[in-house]
């Protein structure tokens, strides 16, 4: 995966996407966080009917929690595309870091929302009349291994931005 | 509310009077257009077709049938809501009525109408942060207290909380996007903050009325306005983080590059 630079076009693109690293982890944090929100309203609220828009037993900070969530999610969806497009248009997009930013950003907001949202302020639990035990793990889990793939990828893509940098040092 | 219906019939006199404000907006700007054209280069037709377009969106939650069900009906009611207070707001700051007015006025009148927006009363009641305040502060009174029953027993009421949402709407949407020329601007990164904390405040507000009726309205028609208002709030302000976000994306192109 690994980038190498061939000619002197290919230099320079790779020298953008290392002065446009921070902005690419951002985009794809916030995509990330969106398109779980996407997902969690599509298919949980609308097609399955699993969650519930209110539930009873929703907490006073269960509900703000949930309303800066869901107007954040739903603000970072358009801007973190916009935000791609402002890369594209720069060079600089670095897409193996913008995708490490998309898991973490994805499972991050998966597990706060199935720990901190769901059980701590029960703003309202994936299904309802179901063993919910097998339900909050399976989404858990999920959460816990799209962060870490997500941070591996964000890990390796920092190791050959620092690289780079050694490399332009010993250069000069 | 079906038993005040017939006291309402009685005091629907002040609903003209919005009207009266809306329709000469809307000759004055037609005109405007016609005479500044003359002079300089033709106005974009889709800003008059905005203007249009918005007054009678405005007009429809005040007069007609969305007005007369949202007596009873409190889904009808939020329906002229979102009509009043974000679809109308939007399409008339996209009409750039301030830029037109500028253009049109002689140079005099129009370094008055400058100075105007310089000062400080505007200045303050276009800070994302006191516009936000006044629109969605206001809605939060409105479901919250007993003002939504009140409301609808009293015409002047319902006609001063009819006119403070739709302006609200207004100095919001302005405060957010700069169509006009706006003297004080803030930071895209401060807009975009107090936006969300503003759409934050929508939301939250549409669930608290899905799970506490405000005054005279009941469980059902609460559940189902307090979904309306969350769905559709959120699918009108997907509008408005676009035409911010874009707005980003022009200002910061990056500098040498022509093609984009």
């Amino acid at each position: 995966m690994d980038f190498k630079p061939r000619n002197q076009k290919d230099q320079s693109i790779s020298e953008l996407r290392y002065t446009y690293s921070a902005r690419n982890l951002w985009s794809g944090f916030l995509f990330g966080i969106g398109l779980v929100a996407f997902i969690d309203e599509a298919i949980f609220h609308q097609l399955l009917h699993w969650h519930h828009f209110y539930d009873k037993s929703t907490t006073s900070i269960g509900l703000i929690s949930d309303g800066l969530f869901h107007a954040l999610s739903w603000f970072a969806t358009v801007g973190s595309l916009f935000m791609f497009a402002d890369l594209r248009r720069r060079k600089g997009l670095w897409l193996k870091r913008w995708i490490g930013g998309v898991l973490l950003g994805a499972g991050s907001f998966q597990l706060y929302d199935g720990i901190i949202q769901h059980k701590l302020m029960r703003l309202h639990q994936i299904r309802y009349n179901v063993d919910i035990f097998p339900y909050d793990l399976t989404w858990n889990i999920a959460a816990t291994i799209m962060i870490l793939i997500g941070i591996t990828l964000v890990i390796q893509t920092r190791r050959s931005l620092l690289k780079m940098k050694e490399d332009a040092s010993n250069a000069q | 509310m079906h038993s005040n219906g017939h006291i309402h019939d009685n005091g629907t006199g002040f609903e003209p009077i919005l009207l009266m404000l809306l329709m000469p907006g809307l000759v004055i700007y037609i005109a405007a257009v016609i005479i500044s054209n003359r002079r300089y280069k033709k106005w974009p037709l889709y800003r008059t077709f905005f203007w249009i377009l918005g007054t009678l969106c405005a007009a429809s939650a005040i007069i007609g049938p969305i007005a007369n069900r949202a007596h009873m009906d409190f889904t009808a009611h939020m329906v002229g809501h979102l009509l009043l207070g974000m679809i109308a707001p939007i399409l008339l700051v996209l009409a750039a009525p301030i830029t037109l007015a500028l253009r049109t006025l002689n140079v005099q009148s129009a370094r008055r109408l400058s100075k105007v927006l310089k000062s400080w009363p505007l200045r303050f009641l276009s800070n994302p942060i006191t516009a936000s305040a006044l629109n969605i502060g206001g809605l939060w009174i409105l479901y919250t207290t007993g003002l939504y029953g009140l409301m609808h027993q009293n015409a002047l009421l319902h006609a001063l909380v009819h006119f403070h949402v739709f302006i609200a709407g207004y100095l919001f949407t302005a405060s957010m996007i700069y169509m006009d020329p706006a003297p004080h601007r803030f930071s895209f990164m401060f807009r975009a903050i107090v936006f969300t904390i503003s759409l934050a405040g929508h939301d939250i507000l549409s669930k608290y009325i899905f799970a506490h009726p405000p005054s005279g309205v009941t469980k059902e028609q609460a559940e189902n306005g307090g979904m309306l208002m969350y769905y559709a709030g959120d699918a009108i302000d997907v509008a408005l983080i676009c035409i911010l976000c874009y707005q980003w994306f022009k200002v910061t192109r990056p500098k040498g590059s022509l093609a984009l």
